[in-house]
């Protein structure tokens, strides 16, 4: 039914239709299930984003590497400090958390991947709370952020052993800005300029996993993607547009995905995951 | 799913699932040959957890999977992780040797390629191209002709049809492979039906959850 952006913009403007009813179409169709089955399905996952965006705030989480627990309490306690706002720096909490659960190798919703199960989630439930948003209103959205998904990975890759921390957080922070945006009223255009800002914004992020575990960076990555939808977003409903369409930003994605070294695409071989610190850090846990 | 990578712990599952399957029961030790990313980066991302839950039917989902080595045990099962490195594979990609009482029964090569998606790209000799997000039919038979057709026949006659269909050879008149993509599931009765056929030698069937419920 689409295979790219501009199909999907095509289709909601010519049957004016929002995005989400575009997407979920075509997943009625792929899928074979009811429009109500699908649904359903979509609040089980937004049940365990929201789960896994609140329990490390509420207990810091024995991580398998032990470098991120607490972490997600920290940031949540020292909200009312924080420059970026009450909204944002929830955000960012609730990112660190679905990493912390992650870590510890508990349950999360891989959106599009687990190593960034923290940004849409992140987003979506403080949108929610911020705009008085029905759960239905959130599934809507998670709609338009998988035919986000979709379409990169369609067209390129989520894999970050294949394209970097770009292809991973940047396809997570590309589907939570244009969910975002279309929760906060934006047009198809404005939907998928937010994505392509997004991703731009993270083009040639390298992936290297200290001691090869989804801790650090990681965590922080996925709070700092989360704020990058967050003014992907703002600026796309500001009414400015992304000069590269997101279907080429997608392509110019994948084309540097390939020209990273092996070294920096989730091997642990280069990048801070070589630094004297990480390499220590390596060591100890490997020794035990 | 269970963290803390959908490639390298919920995809691994999910070949571990598939390799088992086609390897059939009864395998009593296992070598994980890992390549890539796999290869740097299993101890870290749990990789290794994961391809045993993932060869003990475990699903991605399962709480268990932390304990995998602790379950392979119970089950007497012998694991073992080697480095390999094979050429143009995709930088997540493991090949798997089963065997049981020290004979090998097949082995099995898998890609994780994303977001806890995968492929399998070998079994034995045989290239082959599996997703496991369709019911899958895995056919041995001898290269003659007029077997295709016999296949396509029964699976016809059982109101299936036919998604993708791999067809591949060691030699020409020697044995083949055929792996069938299928849209609708595929009952015993049909394996029955296909293990009459005169030049079938053996038949696997994949069944699978549909959709991305893989996710959570």
């Amino acid at each position: 039914m689409y295979d790219n952006a501009a199909d999907i913009i095509r289709l909601s403007k010519e049957r004016s239709l929002p995005v989400f009813r575009i997407v979920l179409e075509n997943e009625m169709e792929l899928s074979e299930k009811s429009e109500d089955a699908i649904f359903e399905e979509l609040l089980e996952y937004y049940a365990v984003m929201k789960s896994a965006s609140e329990s490390a705030i509420a207990h810091p989480m024995d991580t398998v590497g032990m470098m991120i627990k607490g972490d997600a309490q920290k940031m949540d306690r020292a909200r009312d400090q924080a420059f970026s706002g009450d909204y944002l720096s929830k955000i960012l909490a609730r990112a660190i958390s679905c990493s912390e659960v992650n870590a510890s190798m508990g349950k999360i919703c891989a959106c599009p991947t687990a190593g960034a199960c923290g940004i849409l989630p992140a987003v979506m439930l403080t949108t929610q709370e911020r705009m008085g948003l029905t759960d239905r209103q959130i599934t809507e959205a998670l709609l338009t952020a998988s035919g986000i998904g979709a379409i990169i990975v369609k067209q390129a890759t989520i894999s970050g052993a294949e394209g970097g921390c770009q292809a991973e957080c940047g396809a997570a922070a590309a589907m939570a800005a244009g969910a975002l945006t279309e929760l906060r009223g934006g047009t198809p255009e404005m939907i998928f300029d937010s994505a392509a800002i997004a991703l731009k914004n993270i083009m040639g992020l390298i992936c290297d996993p200290v001691a090869g575990m989804v801790e650090v960076p990681c965590a922080k990555r996925n709070a700092s993607q989360a704020a990058n939808a967050v003014v992907s977003s703002d600026m796309a409903i500001a009414g400015i547009t992304s000069t590269i369409p997101f279907d080429e930003v997608v392509e110019a994605m994948y084309q540097v995905g390939r020209q990273l070294p092996y070294q920096l695409r989730e091997t642990s071989l280069g990048g801070i995951a070589t630094t004297p610190t990480a390499l220590e850090i390596a060591k100890k846990h490997f020794s035990r | 799913m269970i963290g803390p990578s959908s490639s390298h712990t919920a995809g691994a599952v999910k070949i571990g699932n598939i390799a088992a399957s086609i390897a059939g029961k009864g395998f009593d030790h296992v070598i994980f040959h890992l390549h890539g990313s796999f290869s740097e980066t299993y101890r870290g991302h749990g990789t290794d957890k994961a391809l045993t839950a993932g060869v003990l039917g475990f699903p991605p989902s399962d709480e268990r999977i932390r304990d995998a080595f602790f379950y392979a045990e119970k089950a007497g099962l012998q694991i073992e992780f080697r480095h390999i490195q094979l050429d143009n594979v995709h930088e997540n990609t493991v090949m798997i040797e089963f065997f049981r009482n020290g004979k090998k029964l097949c082995d099995v090569t898998g890609s994780s390629i994303g977001g806890g998606n995968i492929e399998i790209t070998r079994i034995d000799s045989f290239e082959v191209c599996v997703s496991g997000n369709n019911p899958t039919l895995i056919i041995r038979q001898n290269d003659k002709k007029g077997v295709v057709s016999d296949i396509a026949a029964v699976l016809a006659d059982n109101d299936i049809n036919i998604g993708t269909m791999v067809l591949s050879r060691t030699a020409k008149g020697g044995i083949a492979t055929t792996v069938i993509e299928t849209d609708s599931l595929i009952g015993p009765s049909v394996e029955k039906s296909l293990l009459s056929l005169t030049n079938v030698l053996d038949v696997r069937i994949l069944e699978v959850t549909r959709g991305g419920s893989d996710h959570v």
